[in-house]
């Protein structure tokens, strides 16, 4: 009885105080997102500790103000002069004080940490800036100049229309200038990476390894503070231990539910299933580098040969929508008007013969080794793949290596066919068509079609430097008329984003870049 | 005695090294590359790989790498993650208490339970209560920890609802590490019964999940030792004085009969170690046993490596101690040893 009434007293304590549990799938490699490369980590200390300079409206691909009040862009589109928002608060907590509000010393801080080696910060927590250098912010940036506290320039060397895009990245999170010298003067440097200050909706409480971490919401955030008094995190790795915890009432949100539980998930009256589609796109490079893959003919082919419907429901379970172009129909830019390849194999067949392929070929097609959200699962593609390209004599060996070798591998352009994908970063049209597609990304091994063409690069490179976005929506919409008809791509599908939260949550909505968010989210 | 203790631990270095060397080159074999697996998807340029290698040490020949790894042990330093970037030695002692509350609970519970199972079996030879109970151990011994934690989940925690989950303690209580054992923790937070409790619920099912099968295997230990000694002319005679069933069974057969079983609690130790893997995964239970399996799919060479080295050095000691204490409690291994 007494220990009934001390559990009691317990659920009235965390109905008071408002406690949001997440149960999620991994532990976070660290609190500064400008290191990390995962999900799981960017979920734990992205947008939950620290606030961006420009923000996206949530869903969507818009650009707001965040901790600037405005910006302006010079004539010739290489300063950018950004007006920074006054009385931000960054979090107090017991490891930090803060003695200031957010000026632009944090700006430098933040961007110079990552792209000058001298920066003391520098080398802290290994010294690689994953994103920040895939971007190519440390060649786009030339400089960057406070003017004075609340006034900050970026100068670059190069025209960049998705520049503002990319500030919007996780890697762009603000962090305490003063937090850093504090540490550097107790020569603690990489508490920073492990005691996240930001100012951000959540300040960081504690983090117990491979266990929990608990936020509490920041009474400044200069949004207002979130309805939601703590956030804990419950690192639960097993996806069916996940599901269990939902349904007994144990989390209030799951991160990356299992496809399978969908339609029991939607059964329960105590759960609510959201979904969305994904800003991503799952796709088989042909490698044009690799014979007969260099004959546009054999491309077009291979696009009539796969039958994408089948898959998506035998491997995407209906959570997927089939693709026609490199971009996500939620991206501006998307080309609705562009026509998909039918699945047609006597069509197939004769584009072979008429490549002088008549009697078909042999090569190889790699399948994706892991579960990723764009393709879950790799292997059943493959031999779902395979039966097709049998049907129109081409004859499939299905390749696999562990994923950090397919991926290297994979750079370096030994595959024929190969299956990978993409989720965008920023929401800017050339963060598929420019990253994956361009002349410059075959030197880097991203273009896994090694497919350099260049009056498609022409359009690509015309709309990077273009501000208008409507003349941009023009080049990208050329661009992927081109891409179907040239063909280095099977696109196969786009997929759709789940989760599963109790029916307590309320106003919780799908990143669709990947990492939950959880400002605005309330308990009822 | 002397001579002997020399010889053992003699052994003991030679089998230290040899763990080291399992250690560091069976995770070598297995394929990939931690700076790639890192990077991440996105990768990074070769420049960026090249000095990520350096700093890890791993652009240095593998023989090399080695030394410097067996001379840091030797010295007490086990090496830096590479994706938390702690040292290796801080990781696993912030970890060990859990796996530890868990292990030392799985097997009390398995003494506890299976030891009075094995008597009732023996003394109730070819009874149906003897045929279900080795049926029923056999079972436990064979079932996989992962199904069983699973099944246990979904019949005490979805089910039936007396038990959480996953997890050491319910996240609305707000327990900073002390100890590291939860159930002290618990007691020293201030929270009271109720956290104290809280614990305990969150510890039963994994602690069953992990105790099934030392619990099968000290029973049906305890069953065939008692058999063994009730059969001894010793015990006809202690009944043949009248004494009861009960005092025979207790004060004669039992203590001749649980030597062996001790020595199987011993072993024990080890089977626990490696159900905690799984049984730490499944429950979500912040132990040594998930973050070797985290380092593992992140091929963390330092934590791979100095787990490994830990835990068998917690193995050889145990052993050692175990060896030790028999030859100073059986004369006839003194004479041996000398």
């Amino acid at each position: 009885m007494a220990t009934s009434c001390l559990l009691l007293g317990q659920e009235l304590w965390a109905a008071k105080t408002k406690t949001l549990i997440y149960c999620s799938e991994g532990s976070p490699s660290n609190f500064n997102p400008q290191l990390a490369t995962d999900g799981t980590s960017f979920t734990a200390n992205a947008r939950v500790l620290h606030s961006h300079l420009i923000d996206v409206v949530l869903g969507e691909t818009t650009l707001v103000p965040g901790l600037v009040e405005s910006w302006e862009i010079s004539k010739d589109g290489l300063v950018y002069t950004f007006k920074l928002r006054q009385g931000v608060r960054f979090h107090t907590t017991k490891y930090f004080r803060p003695t200031r509000e957010f000026n632009a010393d944090d700006v430098l801080f933040t961007f110079n940490r990552q792209r000058l080696k001298e920066h003391p910060y520098h080398k802290v927590g290994g010294g690689v800036y994953n994103y920040f250098e895939s971007m190519s912010m440390g060649k786009l940036i030339k400089d960057i100049v406070k003017v004075d506290d609340h006034t900050i320039k970026f100068i670059l060397t190069r025209r960049e229309a998705p520049f503002l895009a990319n500030l919007t990245m996780d890697f762009a999170g603000i962090l305490s200038a003063e937090y850093g010298a504090a540490l550097l003067k107790a020569k603690t440097p990489e508490k920073m990476d492990m005691f996240p200050i930001g100012t951000g909706p959540f300040r960081f409480k504690r983090y117990e390894k491979d266990s929990l971490i608990r936020y509490e919401a920041h009474p400044d955030y200069f949004r207002g503070k979130t309805p939601i008094d703590n956030l804990v995190f419950i690192i639960t790795p097993d996806a069916s231990v996940r599901t269990q915890k939902l349904k007994t009432g144990e989390c209030h949100i799951i991160g990356e539910p299992a496809a399978t539980d969908l339609q029991m998930f939607k059964r329960d009256p105590k759960l609510r299933v959201l979904q969305r589609t994904g800003l991503n796109t799952a796709y088989l490079a042909l490698n044009v580098e690799k014979p007969p893959f260099h004959k546009v003919k054999v491309r077009r082919a291979v696009n009539h040969a796969l039958n994408r419907k089948a898959y998506l429901d035998a491997v995407y379970l209906g959570n997927a929508t089939q693709a026609k172009s490199a971009l996500p129909p939620t991206i501006w830019g998307y080309h609705e008007a562009l026509q998909e390849y039918e699945y047609n194999p006597q069509r197939a067949r004769e584009l072979l013969a008429e490549a002088g392929h008549a009697d078909g070929f042999t090569t190889d097609l790699w399948a994706l080794p892991v579960s990723r959200p764009y393709i879950p699962n790799g292997k059943k593609l493959a031999e779902m793949m395979q039966a097709d390209l049998a049907k129109v004599g081409i004859k499939a060996k299905i390749v696999s290596y562990d994923w950090p070798t397919y991926l290297a591998k994979s750079k370096l352009g030994e595959h024929s066919m190969l299956q990978l994908g993409w989720t965008s970063d920023n929401g800017d049209p050339d963060n598929f068509l420019g990253t994956l597609l361009s002349c410059a990304a075959v030197m880097g091994g991203v273009n896994r079609a090694r497919w350099c063409y260049k009056p498609f690069d022409d359009l690509i490179q015309l709309g990077k430097i273009t501000a208008e976005r409507n003349e941009r929506i023009k080049y990208y919409r050329r661009a992927q008329e081109i891409f179907k008809s040239e063909a280095p791509w099977v696109a196969i599908a786009h997929s759709t984003i789940f989760r599963a939260t109790s029916k307590e949550v309320v106003d919780f909505k799908i990143n669709p870049f990947g990492p939950d968010l959880f400002y605005g989210v309330g308990l009822q | 005695m002397f001579a002997y203790t020399l010889r053992r631990l003699t052994i003991l270095l030679i089998t230290f090294i040899g763990v080291t060397i399992v250690a560091f080159s069976l995770i070598r074999l297995v394929p990939g590359d931690p700076v790639l697996l890192l990077l991440g998807e996105r990768g990074a340029s070769p420049e960026a790989y090249a000095a990520m290698r350096a700093n890890l040490g791993l652009d240095r020949p593998l023989l090399l790498q080695y030394l410097q790894f067996l001379w840091n042990v030797f010295h007490g330093d086990l090496g830096i993650s590479i994706v938390s970037k702690r040292p290796v030695i801080e990781e696993f002692l912030s970890r060990y208490p859990a796996t530890l509350e868990l292990g030392f609970t799985a097997l009390l519970l398995a003494t506890c339970i299976g030891i009075p199972l094995g008597i009732v079996a023996a003394v109730k030879r070819n009874t149906i209560f003897d045929y279900s109970f080795m049926g029923v151990s056999l079972v436990g011994y064979s079932m996989p920890i992962f199904w069983w934690g699973l099944i246990l989940i979904l019949l005490f925690s979805v089910t039936l609802g007396w038990t959480p989950v996953s997890g050491r303690i319910s996240a609305l209580y707000d327990i900073e590490a002390v100890t590291g054992f939860m159930l002290i923790d618990t007691w020293l937070s201030g929270e009271g019964r109720a956290a104290f409790f809280n614990a305990f619920r969150h510890l039963i099912l994994p602690a069953i999940a992990l105790g099934t099968i030392p619990l099968a295997v000290i029973a049906r230990m305890t069953r065939s030792s008692m058999l063994e000694v009730l059969g001894e002319d010793y015990i006809r005679t202690a009944k043949a004085k009248g004494l009861s069933n009960l005092a025979v069974i207790i004060i004669h057969a039992l203590r001749n009969a649980l030597i062996p079983v001790v020595t199987v609690i011993g072993l024990m130790v080890g089977t626990i170690i490696t159900g905690a893997i799984l049984t730490e995964t499944i429950f979500a239970w912040p132990g040594i046993g998930r973050w070797i399996v985290h380092s593992v799919t992140s091929l963390d060479y330092p934590v791979i490596q100095g787990g490994v080295v830990l835990i068998a050095t917690v193995m050889i000691t145990v052993n050692l101690l175990v060896d030790v204490a028999y030859m100073v409690s059986n004369p006839r291994l003194r004479s041996q040893g000398r």
